[in-house]
């Protein structure tokens, strides 16, 4: 461990004083700083595939939604509604703790990790990109159509009432918002925020450990260079697969817990763009730099909600009221768009990028004259 | 079971299936021709190629309103080919200016640069669409005779004989071009090599601007296409339809024109056969709405199974 200085003892207390400054401007402003929070362990975990491995996955939100969705039907009322024999045994609807239920999800989300990450094994760049984007969209038609003949995931209405977190038996919902515990009295979504904050910091705790480890290095050596890897006896197979399960458990973990903070899911929430959004705060980040990612995110995530409040205003100042061209919705569309391209355009290894710590008058080979080699974007794979 | 559908002879019924998967399998044909064109250059999955078939319906949709308003004497079928030609007029500058300043820059970077750039683009034009035209369903005004023609029992349209024809012309000229021209040997030549080529006095530079070009006059027509055979106009249209198509190139064999041209059509039947049958197959498990999912299956099959694809070159590592 490096040792801790003054910065960083300022940062965390920054941290964790930060929702009852935000929140004096409006808990919405709070529900931001969560929703950001769960946009950075998904961004952590596809990290994990991307960043580290390699593997370039455009469908990672199925596992969000994997995650989101075995939770829901864990917590909630839908399965004692659909089927008699769960009414059976559990007539107010199904309350699993979340001590099973959101470690089933996370596994369950691993197992599909590996079962979607098992055809891929062989392809290069590209088809990768592409199968697993088909496996995000197989996934999410397959959660819009299964409400006819067994009704498990009712269909485009989505699955509602799902019992939010209770931590030592406090609900995080709380009375009318509110929670309270041992005489303190805080703000649901401020509860949430805690304990986003708390299993973050885990995750990036996990993601350090992980990359140092014996798993973490085959991960990057297969990545930069897979022939060799293999050659120095590293079983590529399990290794790819590993790093799509570990990625798929924190992207089924934060689902879970979106679920329970929503406290309602449906697949419009799990649809392609919510993948290219989850890599783009890793690209934006720094493919494979674990801090780097958290900025990613933390940015990606906060500005479009930010931009919110001026886009309309800055257009009616210069249009003319009610002449807004661009609404909100669009700018963060936009803003998601045009980043990634500028980004690859103009910086390609991300805002903080893992060969920072290079000395600069090494010149590793050079591929064009513009651009320095970015070992982390090497996929070497080229025809022979 | 479908309540409402007509009962048929299963025999017609199979042609009719037969005929739905060849009209929509030469729309994912020519489309595909745009992904493998490029691809076979350059290495590059044109990820924003299917949006440039949406702006090209939208530009036509735009195209036949105007003319329609400022010219209301105008022919359907004048219209209809005026719209087409908007269609191209707007799509292949389109393209060249996304290949330009999108793509050209990371020629030699790695290829996770390009493909995130493509992601991107294909983003961003549906965004810049969106703001133009709504996130509405439009409707495409119905140009040419709505009858279907009714022969034996089977059905089609005049929207579904003009793409088969036009779809048909397209691909012949095509070949010709690439087989007998000067221009189409450049192209093959580059495929195969591109340092050779431009060893040879070839400006790889020109071939690509033209494979980017073709593809995107292709998309400019498929586009209009589909706008006129489903009378719906719609920001995000390009997307299933460009993955679809994407999954025929490399069905075919991507970097393979005739590839392309025979996974098109194969990947139609698939669907339409698949969608027809699939519901009594299974018991009414899965319904035809699943029909989707038939590209993505096949995709990966082929992937899995057979990665050269039915007529190209390897595209799988071996483990």
């Amino acid at each position: 461990m490096k040792a801790i200085k003054p910065v960083h003892l300022a940062l965390i207390l920054v941290l964790l004083i930060l929702p009852p400054i935000v929140g004096t401007a409006g808990g919405a402003w709070v529900r931001i700083l969560d929703f950001a929070l769960l946009y950075i362990l998904l961004a952590l975990g596809l990290n994990i595939v991307v960043g580290f491995a390699g593997l370039l996955d455009l469908g990672f939100i199925a596992f969000y939604a994997v995650g989101a969705y075995l939770y829901a039907l864990l917590s909630s009322p839908h399965l004692s509604e659909q089927f008699a024999w769960i009414a059976a045994m559990s007539p107010e609807g199904m309350h699993v703790p979340i001590w099973i239920s959101i470690p089933i999800a996370g596994l369950l989300a691993g197992v599909f990790g590996i079962l979607l990450g098992a055809p891929t094994l062989k392809l290069r760049g590209d088809y990768l990109a592409i199968v697993t984007l088909g496996f995000g969209e197989i996934v999410r038609i397959f959660l819009n159509n299964l409400n006819a003949p067994v009704n498990i995931t009712n269909g485009p209405q989505g699955i509602s009432q799902i019992d939010p977190i209770s931590v030592l038996g406090v609900s995080l919902a709380g009375e009318r918002g509110v929670v309270d515990f041992w005489g303190f009295s805080v703000s649901s979504v401020v509860a949430y925020y805690y304990l986003f904050l708390i299993l973050t910091a885990v995750a990036i705790l996990v993601c350090f450990r992980l990359v140092d480890s014996r798993i973490g290095r085959a991960w990057v050596a297969i990545r930069e260079d897979e022939i060799a890897a293999k050659a120095m006896g590293i079983n590529t197979r399990n290794m790819k697969l590993l790093a799509f399960s570990a990625g798929a458990v924190f992207g089924g973990i934060s689902g879970s817990l979106f679920a329970s903070f929503q406290g309602f899911v449906s697949p419009e929430s799990f649809t392609l763009f919510e993948s290219i959004v989850v890599l783009a705060m890793v690209v934006l980040g720094g493919l494979g730099n674990i801090w780097g990612v958290v900025i990613g995110a933390a940015m990606l995530a906060a500005i479009p909600e930010a931009l919110r409040l001026i886009v309309i205003p800055v257009q009616e100042a210069i249009l003319g009221p009610g002449n807004a061209v661009i609404d909100a919705e669009v700018a963060r569309q936009l803003l998601y768009g045009l980043a990634m391209v500028v980004i690859m355009l103009w910086r390609p290894s991300g805002l903080i990028s893992s060969v920072a710590n290079r000395p600069k008058g090494k010149a590793a080979v050079q591929t064009t004259n513009e651009e320095p080699v970015v070992p982390e974007l090497v996929t070497l794979n080229a025809k022979i | 079971m479908l309540p409402s559908k007509p009962l048929r002879a299963p025999m017609t019924e199979f042609l009719q299936q037969i005929i739905n998967g060849l009209i929509v399998g030469s729309i994912y044909s020519l489309v595909a021709l745009g992904y493998t064109m490029v691809y076979g250059i350059l290495q590059l999955i044109n990820f924003a190629h299917g949006d440039i078939v949406m702006v090209g319906a939208m530009a036509a949709l735009f195209a036949s309103k105007l003319l329609m308003t400022l010219f209301p004497w105008m022919p359907g079928p004048l219209v209809l080919a005026l719209s087409v030609v908007a269609a191209v007029v707007v799509c292949v500058p389109l393209s060249l200016l996304i290949e330009r300043i999108a793509y050209r820059p990371l020629r030699n970077a790695p290829r996770l640069a390009p493909l995130i750039t493509a992601i991107g683009i294909s983003l961003t034009l549906q965004t810049v669409v969106m703001v133009f035209f709504g996130r509405n369903y439009h409707e495409f005004p119905s140009l040419v005779p709505q009858q279907p023609i009714e022969f034996h029992g089977l059905v089609i349209s005049v929207t579904q004989i003009i793409i088969l024809v036009l779809s048909f012309v397209c691909m012949v000229c095509l070949a010709l071009l690439i087989e007998k021209t000067q221009v189409g040997r450049m192209m093959r030549a580059t495929s195969e090599n591109p340092k050779v080529a431009s060893l040879l006095g070839i400006d790889t530079n020109k071939v690509v601007i033209l494979a980017f070009g073709i593809g995107a006059a292709l998309a400019g027509l498929t586009g209009v296409m589909l706008a006129a055979n489903y009378s719906l106009v719609h920001f995000y249209m390009g997307f299933i339809p460009g993955l679809k198509a994407f999954t025929a190139a490399v069905l075919g064999g991507i970097g393979n024109v005739y590839g392309a041209m025979f996974g098109g059509l194969i990947l139609g039947l698939v669907e339409s056969l698949g969608a027809g049958y699939i519901g009594p197959l299974t018991n009414d498990f899965l319904g035809s709405h699943y029909q989707d999912i038939f590209a993505f299956v096949v995709l990966i099959a082929v992937l899995t199974l057979r990665p050269t694809g039915l007529m190209g070159e390897r595209v799988a590592d071996r483990a």
